[in-house]
């Protein structure tokens, strides 16, 4: 099946070289979760802060666990935040 | 302690200037900044005023920790009647101007009356003088912050001033300090424009006082060491600064995409923060040159831009082509996403004119994104804007309006009505994306459901910086709550309303809530200033500012029927995302609202509320 990879901020530098607009499209095995896509890019986990499938929150503990299906969009960033302050 | 217990009274009509004595009483009940200006602009006008009336008043406030060496402590904030709005108003702005004005001795300067000709306040510690502006008039913010200072031969001195959006009416004109700092929403420029006065510029030298020295230190220490240790105050907002938000906002579905039509942009990804950092095809040089940081802030997630020098909007033009402050993400989100523009140059180019002329570009943004809707229904054509193609995603009419707005010239004059008054001038009220005359930030009601509440209710118009619930509902500070649901967020937004009240009214950035709660800040208030500072006594400040702010508007005319959201999110569904077919949950979580907060079925604070928080 195939997910679409998502790797945003700091860790765009765990994406291929060439990655457009911080994401790839990535053939993976049924059963595939975010933490597997993870080791998969090497990517550190301690460094996905915000992780979500289809833009809905996965959290910590589910993200060893939870199946991502068929056209999927994994999406991860580290630690950020914001907005303006005016 | 803390406070400088003075405030400077410049009367515009009679060309006066006077120093009172700051009312300590209020000082305890309010703190500082937006509650105890607040506070004075309560007693001391009528809330039924016209804001461009020289009856209103235009207070620039500071907060008993501006000045001092707490993190982020230099804000300031600009306390009147908007413009914009007819609502109470308060634009916070870093920068360098506030700390100065607190170093010059002043908690507040209370402006009144409207000059016969345009001046300028100059005010040199103790020493305070109204000096005619006939040269400074016309000009931009840039022109007149650089004016002065050559002027007086002082580079040093700190300015705050209007651009020409003020000086012509442009109905959500800011007060630009610093270049490209601002007191940016509700027209508070606007207001200053209409009393004549052009600028403020302030030297100060006399320094701060804490009430204890040396347990006020510690007490900074622990709370720099806190926002250093801090992954998002440490590490994301210095790296990526606000625009980090353009690509977690579109994909939790919440970004709102032309004039809310729809809440996911294709487009994000090129106006983003990644975006800004990546090399140019033309140039090989990135948007971003550098971060910033304004006084004693050890956050810094201001963000310094270049605009390449082939790109149409400065290829014939030098004087832009220069490195200045921006993109941050609310700007980028109106000038782009509401505008359905993906071009990051021309969005760079757009927020500098923004910055030089002093008009907010969410205001701005939102509006020409509502007439791009009214352009491609028929309800205007060339013949209203001059010519111009406003179709959605046309970098060159944001741009072009961007110029003619920041004049008052042609269709910009249109947009500068803001987008309440020009979609009711052509018969489409129901297009305008605003609260009570403001328009919305960068977070669609729709996808996360607390901003739509927030929205609803805040006092200055709709706003980001009255509860920004998105902490919770998308990142999960303090606790994380699910962005597509309503159970919850009346308490969640109260308490974030609270809060906020009491950290503006500090002298504090908002921003250092990423880190901070009120745990954190309470001890170093508690150290600089008299009285015990409890966690639980600011929470008390900033329920009794928003009851303070609640009041105003309720006596200037206000009812529980403003509290209410454009149709087009209570109606219809949003098309993609997390929250695809779900609406604004407002008729559900409102009533919650007004009980959570002990107001009645209308949205009147009941007499034993007001008992309670002694108002």
């Amino acid at each position: 099946m195939k997910v679409t990879v998502k790797l945003f901020a700091q860790l765009g530098q765990y994406l291929p070289p060439d990655a457009q607009d911080n994401q790839v499209e990535l053939d993976v095995a049924a059963g595939a979760t975010p933490e597997s896509i993870f080791a998969e890019f090497r990517v550190p986990p301690e460094n996905c802060h915000l992780v979500l499938v289809n833009g809905v929150y996965i959290a910590p503990g589910q993200r060893g666990v939870h199946a991502l299906k068929d056209k999927d969009a994994l999406a991860v960033w580290p630690p950020i935040a914001g907005g303006n302050s005016r | 302690m803390a406070w400088a217990r003075n405030i400077l009274r410049v009367n515009l009509t009679k060309g006066t200037c006077a120093n009172e004595a700051l009312n300590m009483d209020w000082a305890q009940k309010y703190l500082g900044q937006r509650g105890l200006a607040t506070k004075y602009l309560v007693e001391e006008t009528d809330p039924k005023v016209d804001p461009l009336s020289p009856d209103n008043k235009m207070i620039m406030a500071t907060g008993p920790l501006t000045g001092t060496c707490a993190s982020t402590a230099g804000r300031y904030s600009v306390i009147t009647k908007g413009a914009l709005t007819g609502a109470i108003a308060c634009s916070n702005s870093g920068g360098f101007f506030g700390n100065e004005m607190k170093n010059a001795g002043y908690d507040m300067i209370i402006f009144e009356g409207k000059a016969k000709k345009p001046v300028y306040l100059l005010v040199e510690n103790d020493n305070a003088q109204l000096i005619d502006a006939s040269d400074f008039w016309g000009k931009s913010c840039w022109d007149t912050e650089e004016g002065i200072k050559a002027k007086h031969q002082d580079s040093q001195l700190r300015v705050a001033s209007i651009g020409v959006s003020g000086e012509v009416g442009v109905k959500f004109a800011c007060v630009v300090n610093d270049m490209h700092r601002a007191a940016g929403r509700s027209g508070v420029g606007t207001v200053m424009g209409s009393k004549n006065l052009k600028a403020v510029a302030i030297r100060g030298s006399l320094g701060v006082q804490v009430e204890d020295a040396e347990k006020f230190l510690s007490a900074v220490s622990a709370g720099k060491a806190v926002i250093a240790d801090n992954p998002v105050t440490g590490q994301g907002l210095p790296a990526f600064g606000t625009q980090v938000l353009m690509n977690v906002i579109n994909e939790s579905g919440a970004l709102p995409t032309r004039n809310h039509l729809d809440s996911q942009f294709s487009g994000a990804g090129k106006i983003s923060a990644e975006a800004m950092a990546e090399a140019r095809e033309g140039d090989g040089k990135s948007n971003l040159l550098t971060t910033a940081a304004c006084f004693g802030c050890t956050i810094a997630c201001g963000r310094i831009s270049t605009i390449e020098r082939s790109h149409y909007t400065v290829a014939e033009r030098p004087e832009y082509q220069i490195a200045s402050g921006g993109l941050e993400y609310e700007a980028a989100w109106a000038l782009g996403a509401a505008t359905g523009v993906e071009d990051l140059d021309a969005l760079t180019f757009a927020n500098f004119i923004c910055n030089e002329q002093g008009y907010d570009p969410i205001s701005f943004g939102a509006t020409v994104g509502a007439a791009m809707e009214m352009y491609e229904s028929g309800t205007i054509s060339d013949k209203e804007t001059g010519g111009i193609e406003l179709k959605f995603g046309s970098a060159k009419a944001l741009t072009e309006l961007a110029e003619l707005t920041g004049r008052g010239e042609g269709f910009g004059a249109e947009i500068g009505l803001g987008s309440k008054r020009l979609c009711e001038k052509y018969g489409k009220p129901e297009l305008s994306m605003a609260v009570k005359g403001q328009e919305f930030p960068a977070y669609d009601a729709r996808g996360i459901q607390g901003m739509g509440l927030t929205y609803a209710t805040s006092n200055r118009g709709a706003c980001h910086l009255r509860g920004y619930t998105v902490s919770s509902e998308i990142f999960g500070i303090p606790e994380k709550t699910d962005p597509t649901v309503s159970d919850g967020k009346a308490g969640l937004v109260k308490a974030f309303q609270d809060a906020t009240g009491a950290v503006d009214s500090s002298g504090l950035c908002l921003f250092t809530t990423f880190a901070w709660s009120l745990d954190d800040i309470a001890p170093q208030i508690d150290a600089a200033c008299e009285g015990d500072w409890t966690p639980e006594r600011l929470a008390e400040v900033g329920e009794r500012v928003w009851n303070l702010e609640r009041m105003y508007n309720l006596q200037a005319g206000f009812t529980a029927a403003d509290d209410t959201l454009p149709k087009r999110l209570l109606k219809d569904a949003a098309k993609t995302g997390p929250a695809e077919g779900k609406v604004s949950d407002l008729g559900k979580m409102l009533p919650e609202y007004y009980d959570a907060r002990g107001w009645t079925a209308e949205g009147v604070p009941s007499n034993k509320t007001l008992e309670r928080i002694a108002l």
